[in-house]
């Protein structure tokens, strides 16, 4: 069963006279523990794609099935609801609240389900401890290095269980050593059965997933498996 | 949604702790408003109280009768006026009269000297009669004898203040002072009555009505004040409309004309000031509506700053899961617990200031805070801020994920 399944999508941004086409005609399915990468130059609408995955922003045309539900007729309240249940968004400059330690922090998407603060701290307790973060609960992200950070958001965007993780450009402000200990708990993850979808510029990232999707002008230019699919299905 | 309720409470808190000093000059509109509200009525509310006290001790059963000039006549340059010959008039002719005094006082304070000491009081020729009608009595010597007035002897009876002012001896019997160049003989002192508004009741000389005439010269042209009691049995109002009657014959005035005297109760003069009390907590109040709306529109304003410095957040907890909803609410808890927080704060102030000013002016009557004025104090700075704050956190809560997300 096909977990996102997108027909026709474009995104159009007028400037002035001259139209932006940062999507331009998208169709891909994604299934269920899919490890995916799309890679691409700078502009090439990567971003873009990802914010209209995460229902974040709206396509301009298309249509974009959801777990077979269409997204397209809903309002910003209920796009927040499927954004607090269906995805968890890791994003390069974390997005931490700034305020709140890495506790709250975690906790704080099941507040938007009106969970009690019992059972907050206890889930949010075991997505830290999946990411290897139990010591530094009380640190405010300034008190945290950029890999810590990363491994709180991460957290967060497991804590609600979600059927996609979406990260863009997820190791873009860690050095490469922190690069790799991120990429390897994406693997973990996906052995664990996530489903991941990954937007990098660099190739070596996009190695770890098993499948690469390359985009260039708003349009897919290749998707294509790679060793470690080929590797598993062998397997 | 009580989870959201509870939570967006407090990070609300913990927002407004961040920002403490710009979240205390936010809502200093709203503390000056309130603890001047609370200062205001604590204080008036422990006069009124006080007030209430000595007009009944001024006898419930005694009438004040005084010239009265209509505005327009005043500015003719015509004045009303009561004479002693109204005096005589009701003295002969008034029913169910215990006891009548006049009393003519000196326009403004005047002069007394004892020895190289100077005082200033105010000087009040009367009869007496002024003992019984106005309850003051004598602790040491005799009041004013019928004969002080028919002999228009120089003598006075003088209140505790200005003993005190002119440094007279405990028992200033037989001592001599001097009042407008003439030495008069104290034969009495009264007893204290403490004060009323801040202003000594204690600071008089009374006189032989007589005597004070003499001195103020022109009799012709003095305008005296009647005070009387009335006998236990005696209806006020016929009392009232009996010497109505008797004052409008004696001054010639036609059906149309208007009374140029006024007749007062205590209790009137009691309602005239709560009039007055009345109208100046009006006056208050809407300072207060001022500076509450000043307040709110600070509030709105910080808020308004405040929800543009987190446009990054409001877009991280948008992409988590928040719906409109709980942005809404975050602000709006926000902007009520700031405006809450400084009608509190205004509300400790305001009842500090009204122990102050109690304590700073002698014999004051402590303040006193009615609960409803701080339900209003407490309602009305969180009605202002909820209505200020609605605009900032409308905004916040309309704001697009994906723009908030890419603010910088
Ligand atoms: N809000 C926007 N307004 C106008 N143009 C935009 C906006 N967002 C993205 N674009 C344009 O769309 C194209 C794709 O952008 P993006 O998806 O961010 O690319 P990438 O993430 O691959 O670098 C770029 O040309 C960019 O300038
Ligand atoms: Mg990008």
């Amino acid at each position: 069963m096909a977990l996102i399944n997108l027909t026709s999508i474009t995104k159009y941004y007028e400037m002035g006279s001259q139209v932006v086409r940062a999507l331009d005609g998208i169709d891909i399915t994604v299934k269920k523990n899919d490890y995916l990468a799309f890679i691409g130059s700078s502009g090439s609408g990567k971003s873009t794609m990802l914010n209209i995955l995460g229902c974040l922003d709206k396509p301009t045309s298309g249509q974009y099935l959801l777990n077979d539900k269409n997204v397209e007729a809903l309002n910003q309240n209920e796009l927040s609801q499927i954004r607090n249940l269906e995805i968890g968004f890791i994003f390069q400059s974390f997005n931490l609240l700034p305020r709140a330690n890495a506790l709250s922090n975690v906790m704080q998407p099941l507040i938007y389900r009106n969970i009690g603060l019992r059972q907050r701290k206890q889930m949010a307790m075991e997505a830290l401890s999946r990411v290897g973060l139990t010591d530094r609960i009380d640190h405010l992200p300034n008190q945290l290095s950029g890999g810590q950070r990363q491994r709180v958001a991460i957290a967060r965007a497991l804590v609600t269980h979600p059927s996609i993780l979406l990260a863009d450009e997820p190791t873009g402000n860690l050095d490469s050593r922190t690069t790799v200990e991120i990429m390897q708990l994406f693997d973990e993850l996906h052995k664990e059965g996530h489903t991941l979808i990954v937007v990098t510029h660099e190739n070596e990232i996009a190695q770890h997933c098993q499948r690469i999707v390359e985009m260039k002008d708003g349009k897919i230019f290749n998707d294509s498996r790679t060793e470690k699919d080929s590797m598993r299905v062998a397997v | 949604m009580f989870f959201a309720f509870f939570e967006s409470s407090r990070s609300a808190l913990a927002a407004i702790y961040a920002n403490r000093l710009r979240s205390f000059l936010t809502t200093l509109g709203i503390i000056i408003g309130v603890a001047s509200v609370i200062a205001v009525v604590s204080v008036t509310g422990g006069m009124s109280a006080f007030i209430g006290d000595s007009f009944a001790s001024l006898g419930a059963n005694s009438l004040t009768i005084q010239s009265y000039t209509p505005f327009e006549d005043l500015m003719k340059g015509i004045r009303s006026r009561l004479t002693p010959a109204d005096l005589e008039l009701i003295e002969k002719r008034g029913v169910g009269i215990a006891s009548i005094t006049p009393v003519l006082e000196a326009n403004r304070s005047s002069q007394i000297k004892y020895g190289p000491q100077t005082a200033y009081s105010l000087i009040m020729g009367t009869t007496y009669a002024y003992q019984e009608v106005s309850q003051s009595y004598t602790q040491v010597g005799r009041f004013l004898a019928q004969s002080d007035n028919l002999t228009r002897r120089r003598v006075a009876v003088i209140g505790e203040d200005v003993r005190e002012n002119l440094n007279l001896p405990e028992n200033p019997i037989n001592e001599y002072v001097e009042l407008s160049g003439e030495w008069f003989k104290i034969v009495g002192l009264l007893e204290s009555l403490g004060d009323v508004m801040g202003q000594s009741r204690d600071n008089v000389v009374l006189v032989p009505y007589s005597t004070m005439v003499s001195i103020l010269g022109n009799q012709a042209q003095t305008d005296i004040g009647i005070q009387l009691s009335l006998t236990p049995t005696a209806n006020l109002d016929v009392v009232i409309s009996q010497l109505t009657t008797l004052l409008r014959n004696a001054h010639d005035l036609s059906s149309n004309e208007d009374d140029d005297f006024r007749i007062q109760t205590a209790e009137q003069l009691m309602e005239q000031f709560d009039q007055i009390l009345g109208t100046l907590t009006m006056v208050i109040g809407g300072i207060v509506s001022i500076s509450l709306l000043v307040g709110g529109i600070g509030i709105m304003n910080i808020m308004l700053v405040s929800v543009t410095e987190r446009t990054r957040e409001i877009g991280i907890c948008k992409a988590i899961g928040a719906k409109s909803h709980h942005i809404l609410m975050q602000f709006l808890i926000e902007a009520l617990l700031l405006s809450l927080l400084g009608g509190l704060i205004g509300l400790a102030t305001g009842y500090g200031l009204g122990i102050l000013i109690a304590n700073n002016i002698p014999d004051f009557p402590p303040p006193s805070i009615p609960l409803w004025s701080i339900a209003l104090a407490l309602g009305f700075s969180g009605f202002v801020g909820v209505l200020f704050g609605i605009l900032p956190a409308a905004k916040a809560a309309k704001l697009d994920p994906i723009d908030a997300l890419r603010y910088e």
